[in-house]
């Protein structure tokens, strides 16, 4: 094999580390409101595509095995997703191009490996819809740019994060690796980040002679 | 492909190949040009790579963004069917639980088997290869030299299509002129490498890959692999024709609709049923060889998988080309008075000396590559650029504490993006987000690169496999349980791989995004992984400490065949698929041979 081959998954949280969590933030009263030990901990109900799927359908979320966030779950994941990716001039925002119902299909997935996002990404997003209540008396969607930003600065990066919102950064981290997996993955997407392959050529001639010049090799 | 039934069957053939993937579908190509009648027995389903093969489909048109599950273990378009290191209701155990010890098998149960989605590097083994003991001291000789082997290389690249460079490096051999398709330009990041790596020694030259860079000569090629032979020539003739040359667009691990890389499906197959000579059963698991009271090979008995009813067939020679370890497990499974340890094991040596390749690798951000003018980078589907083995000299002198070498590949570029791409940046980005994400994920794209090491394993007395007393598959087959253990030799040089990757990338002016792992033994990827299982049926020089000749034909049963990876008694550094190959060939031209004069 050749390493092409190794797709490489995104870095995530272990399984054991999950419900590590899943503890913690129980115990940490906001979470045990939401119901949510039952609902991050039952596995979806749907069976995966199979070892001989149609590889040559085109699929969207849903079409294999059914989503499974509530209403208020894909309000938050939405307005999560447009923070880490919003529209600018190369791009729309994340969740203009169906990276929630991404996310979504996801930690709705039949497979033992995405239960431990399941679990990390459903206790994360009631955690921050608690975290804008504690804070600012509102729902994470509600909140303006300068309050979401606020909780944001908080947990956007694990090594910096305080003791307190260490969950909340390590939910952040694989939230946006998620969104960006989903997001760069659409024609959008694959435009925005400058990819443009898959199209057939004539002939191959390897890198053109100013990017030699950039690379100090012509 | 037009393929038959259980029920549509020949009385007898003159050849009965079990598997249909690199050696099945070299046997069969080369037993059905030469005129004999050939059965071939696939235990999966038919597969047509140029109706099947997702091309132009994009990562964000798949399930869970084309990414990894239990059912598509390297992902959804990859071209493996009914496949991976698991498959359903045909298991197999490992006899020790230490994951250390555990062999991951690699199946696909498909027509063309595990060649629709390999990475097509194709490299020759050396003269040192073929001699390892002669030169070390330490595993086993071949029972035949380079030289003995060079002219079936020159055969299957020619016929395969196979692009390459000739550098005249140590135990690297070069093809005759005319014989490889020319090298694509390198990658501006494989550039980059070559120059700045120049200080650490490392040769960075063009790698072999069984890839059409052009279209064959059609009118050529097929007179110098078949001489005398006009139908033959004619039906390859036809068969290069419809091949195309890369478009320069998509992975190759898809398979390829065109037929512009190598796979059996695309390649070997086509003419071979085009001559009129060969017979496809899909779904046919096979279980035992039969033999008659002489103990010759009369048959194989099989399960049809789409009725579940056993079958036999009937052969003058029969050809296991099942992967190294089915073909061990056939052989195991095929007990009779005469054979009671199985069949072609009187030296008990059937299952012995599995082998992988060693293997690790890193990835490190170069900033150099960051913001490059934007260019087409996908280039022939896979890797342009290596490093064969460059120390030696060194190794010999002992001064490297590990005995054999290994190669590096490369991956770099703007490659389509999946569902990790924009992923695991904070190291690089401190954690941003929003707008500033959006610029970071820009900048970073196709400014990491990917380096893996692919190493030789010396054969050991702890790698081996067997069938297990208790464990049957669906199908009511005893399936194998196999033992595991690398040596010191490779989880050293697993260390030395780490250590030169992270020299290359730091010479890169790079940083690497986890640190490289000192202890071989936790950077060394667990057996099978890199799904270059060979060995288990080596050949020798002898009966007493082999199970095979140099021609793959079994000490104990002249007329039975193992033309798989099994016959591997080293495994270099090279990735195995061209030598199982051009073994195949030769074995095939063997057989032929003897069964033209009576002799089996």
């Amino acid at each position: 094999m050749n390493a092409s081959e190794n797709s490489p998954s995104g870095p995530r949280l272990d399984r054991r580390s999950a419900i590590k969590w899943m503890f913690t933030a129980a115990a940490a009263t906001t979470l045990l409101d939401h119901g949510l030990t039952a609902a991050a901990t039952t596995a979806p109900a749907g069976v995966g595509y199979g070892t001989d799927p149609d590889v040559l359908k085109i699929y969207k979320p849903g079409d294999v095995w059914p989503l499974t966030f509530t209403a208020s779950q894909r309000v938050t994941a939405a307005a999560l997703c447009d923070v880490i990716i919003p529209a600018d001039a190369s791009g729309p925002s994340a969740s203009s191009v169906g990276v929630p119902d991404f996310i979504d299909e996801w930690v709705s997935a039949p497979y033992p490996s995405h239960d431990a996002d399941r679990t990390i990404v459903l206790a994360g997003l009631a955690w921050l819809d608690a975290e804008s209540r504690k804070r600012f008396q509102n729902d994470f969607v509600n909140l303006v740019a300068r309050q979401k930003n606020a909780i944001c600065d908080d947990i956007c990066f694990v090594p910096k994060a305080e003791p307190e919102f260490l969950n909340g950064a390590h939910f952040f981290k694989r939230f946006r690796d998620l969104t960006a997996g989903g997001y760069y993955t659409t024609p959008e997407g694959m435009k925005d980040i400058g990819y443009i392959g898959n199209v057939p050529l004539d002939k191959f001639e390897g890198p053109p002679i100013e990017v030699l010049q950039k690379l100090g090799l012509a | 492909m037009p393929l038959i039934t259980s029920s549509k069957t020949q009385p007898v053939y003159d050849v009965v190949v079990v598997g249909s993937g690199a050696a099945g579908g070299q046997t069969a190509y080369t037993c059905a040009m030469s005129g004999a009648k050939v059965l071939m027995l696939e235990a999966g389903r038919n597969y047509d790579p140029v109706k099947e093969t997702p091309m132009f489909q994009t990562n964000g048109q798949a399930p869970l963004r084309g990414g990894n599950t239990l059912d598509k273990p390297f992902g959804f378009y990859d071209a493996t069917i009914d496949g991976g290191w698991a498959v359903p209701g045909e298991p197999y155990t490992s006899a020790s639980a230490d994951p250390a010890q555990k062999f991951w098998w690699w199946r696909a149960r498909m027509l063309g088997g595990r060649t629709n989605h390999w990475g097509r590097i194709s490299l020759r083994n050396g003269p040192y290869d073929f001699k390892p003991r002669r030169r070390d001291g330490l595993g086993l000789d071949w029972p035949m030299n380079y030289e003995d082997v060079a002219p079936y290389y020159d055969k299957v690249e020619m016929l395969i299509g196979v692009y390459g460079s000739a550098e005249g490096l140590e135990n690297t051999p070069d093809s005759p002129p005319g014989v490889l398709q020319p090298a694509p330009a390198m990658r501006a990041g494989e550039q980059y490498a070559r120059a700045k790596g120049k200080a650490l020694g490392l040769p960075i030259v063009p790698i072999h890959r069984a890839v059409l860079s052009m279209k064959q000569d059609a009118d050529k090629i097929p007179a110098k692999l078949h001489p005398n032979n006009p139908k033959a020539q004619r039906v390859l003739a036809d068969a290069m024709r419809g091949r195309q040359a890369c478009f320069w667009a998509t992975p190759c691990g898809r398979g390829c609709s065109i037929k512009a890389n190598y796979q059996s499906t695309t390649v070997h197959l086509p003419p071979a049923l085009a001559t009129g000579n060969l017979d496809i059963v899909p779904n046919a698991m096979a279980r035992e060889v039969t033999t008659d009271a002489k103990g010759k090979a009369t048959g194989v008995i099989y399960i049809d998988k789409s009725t579940g009813q056993e079958h036999r067939v009937t052969g003058r020679v029969i050809v296991l080309a099942a992967s190294s370890a089915e073909s061990v497990r056939i052989m195991l499974n095929s007990k009779s008075a005469l054979h009671p340890n199985g069949l072609g094991n009187s030296s008990g040596k059937v299952g012995k000396y599995i082998m992988d390749t060693v293997g690790a690798s890193l990835s490190g951000h170069i900033p150099a590559l960051e913001g490059l003018p934007l260019h087409h980078e996908e280039g022939a589907g896979g890797a342009h650029t290596y490093v064969p083995w460059w120390l030696y000299k060194e190794q010999l002198a002992g001064k490297l504490g590990f005995a054999r070498g290994y190669h590096i590949e490369f991956e770099s570029g703007r490659r389509m993006p999946n569902g990790s791409t924009g992923a695991g940046l904070e190291y690089l980005t401190k954690g941003s987000y929003g707008r500033k994400f959006k610029e970071d994920a820009r900048r970073y794209f196709g400014a990491q690169m990917g380096f893996a090491g692919r190493g030789e394993m010396i054969p050991n007395d702890d790698s081996f496999c067997e069938i297990d007393p208790i464990v049957k598959d669906k199908w009511g087959i005893p399936v194998l349980r196999f033992h595991w253990k690398w040596s010191e030799h490779e989880t050293r040089q697993a260390a030395h791989m780490q250590k030169t990757f992270a020299e290359l990338i730091s010479a890169m002016g790079g940083s690497v995004r986890a640190k490289p792992e000192a202890d071989g033994a936790k950077a060394i990827e667990p057996g099978g992984k890199i799904i270059h299982e060979v060995g288990g049926t080596i050949m020798g020089a002898n009966a007493k400490n082999s199970v095979t000749n140099q021609w793959c034909q079994t000490w104990d049963v002249k007329n039975l065949f193992v033309t798989d990876g099994g016959p591997f008694c080293s495994n270099a550094d090279k990735n195995p698929t061209l030598t199982i190959m051009a073994l195949a060939w030769r074995s095939s031209d063997y057989l032929l041979d003897q069964l033209n004069k009576g002799n089996l």
